[in-house]
């Protein structure tokens, strides 16, 4: 292995695409996309708008199946397993690779029923002290628990933005999932807020094989330790984050980066 | 290269590297007229490269100044980054060989009190000329993104060293043979080491260079033998 796979190569992947093409109707989005995500790093998705980073995103958790007509080829696996397979139960495979949106969208509930929801519709909790232990940690994990413990009962909404997407990743983190996939998380938020949910992706990396999309690349180059570059529904460049952004091999993502992109 | 989306940008890196191309030309230039002023002991042109060196210091000033103001602003990426820390770097070492030069041109009205030329001295212009030639090519190359340039630069510091080694061997002789010019060689085997300094710079900025250029580093260079210790 050259020195550069040696840096790249990833032990165990938690996800692997091979040859994964996306088609809606007759258009192609991905074009034979392979890449490994793992446990250790924060996987950055960057490019220009509709160069299908987050059509990509979402064969991830099949959330593609939602679109009518969408169709995907090539093979996705989850520890090894075909997430396409019959016999994947898609609404399981959705907890265990939660996703978080780019515009907050707590559930019109409490604060506590928003995190309680999935884990009582996948019965993880005996009861309401077990489910108060879920919600604590949920809560604390998401960075959010100080700032709301003693309004549980308050509306999600009644949240601020940047707290609102901190408690949707609490309730992607309540469900136990193994990997959490998150579509431009910080674009309707402000700095604070950003650097808040910037910080809780650190501290949450190694726990979960996170995937960001971003349209910010200081943001990808601040959160991420793998940075892979998608134009026109190609991969064009997988690498080191810190490679990316200060040696990218291809013209194309040097281009991109440096904001010569015409 | 292709431009930057946002143009202003391309204005702020062009006059980067149209304020180095200026530095490095007033390096040179430096160098050249403190090893004429030596050699014709001209002490009008050696208060001149001293006058002199006080815009090569305010360029490095300015280039500090809008490196800090586009990292600031800008937040350069890849090679265009590689292009600014290049170019903050470049000119510290710049107004170093400015200085080197500038100690050069003060050794000569010490030296030219003597009414007689001293012999040694017609040694120091050639080995000044490669020093010199090194920094004009070092910035050419960083004009040009030019790496194989760059490397010729760093592959040529052996010459200034080999110079220097003969011309410390030259020296220590004619002061054993002539005792009472001791202290004028002194001042010549400081300025043979000012020149051997500058040709390691101009390598640092060759190595600067291919790196902003290619986005790797040179391997350690193996130095050749050297009558005195690095400093």
């Amino acid at each position: 292995m050259t020195e550069e796979q040696t840096k790249l190569a990833i032990e165990n992947p938690k996800m692997s695409a091979r040859d994964v093409k996306v088609f809606y109707g007759d258009k192609q989005a991905i074009k034979g996309v392979s890449i490994d995500v793992g446990m250790d790093h924060v996987t950055a998705f960057i490019g220009p708008s509709g160069c299908g980073k987050s059509t990509f995103l979402r064969t991830l958790n099949r959330m593609n199946d939602t679109v009518a007509s969408a169709r995907v080829e090539g093979e996705i696996t989850l520890d090894g397993e075909n997430i396409y397979a019959a016999s994947m139960d898609v609404v399981q495979l959705r907890a265990r690779v939660g996703m978080v949106f780019q515009k907050p969208n707590p559930f019109p509930k409490s604060i506590y029923e928003n995190i309680a929801y999935g884990p009582r519709i996948h019965g993880l909790a005996a009861g309401k002290a077990d489910m108060d232990v879920i919600v604590e940690k949920s809560l604390r994990r998401a960075g959010l628990w100080e700032e709301v413990k003693d309004r549980l009962t308050e509306s999600g909404t009644a949240l601020s933005g940047g707290q609102q997407q901190r408690l949707c990743i609490g309730r992607a983190i309540a469900v136990e999932p193994e990997v959490i996939l998150m579509d431009e998380p910080c674009s309707a938020l402000d700095p604070i807020a950003t650097a808040k949910i910037e910080e809780l992706i650190h501290e949450l990396r190694g726990r979960y094989a996170i995937v960001i999309v971003t349209h910010n690349m200081q943001q990808a180059a601040r959160v991420s330790q793998r940075t892979a570059f998608f134009h026109l529904g190609d991969l064009v460049e997988y690498g080191v984050t810190s490679d990316i952004f200060t040696n990218p091999r291809q013209e194309r993502t040097k281009d991109y980066i440096t904001g010569r992109y015409g | 290269m292709a431009e930057h989306t946002i143009k202003a940008f391309d204005e702020e890196i062009d006059r980067l590297r149209g304020l180095i191309a200026e530095m490095g030309g007033r390096a040179e230039a430096a160098i050249e007229n403190a090893m004429l002023a030596l050699q014709r002991q001209d002490k009008v042109l050696a208060a001149e490269v001293v006058e002199g060196d006080k815009r090569i210091d305010a360029i490095e000033a300015e280039v500090e100044k809008l490196v800090i103001q586009v990292i600031a602003l800008r937040a350069p990426m890849a090679n265009d980054l590689r292009d600014v820390i290049a170019a903050l770097k470049i000119v510290s070492v710049v107004e170093r060989i400015g200085d080197y030069a500038k100690n050069i041109a003060k050794r000569v009205p010490l030296i030219a009190t003597n009414t007689r030329i001293l012999e040694p001295i017609s040694l120091l212009p050639s080995m000044g000329q490669v020093a010199g030639e090194m920094v004009h090519d070092a910035l050419n190359a960083f004009a040009a993104r030019d790496a194989d340039l760059a490397l010729a630069v760093v592959e040529r510091d052996t010459v200034v060293d080999d110079f220097y080694n003969s011309v410390f061997r030259t020296l220590v002789t004619f002061m054993v043979e002539n005792p009472k010019t001791i202290s004028e060689c002194a001042h010549l085997l400081f300025i043979a080491k000012n020149i051997e300094r500058i040709g390691d710079h101009a390598t640092n900025v060759a190595e600067m260079v291919y790196y902003a250029a290619t986005g790797q580093t040179l391997p350690e260079r193996e130095r050749g033998a050297d009558m005195q210790p690095e400093n």
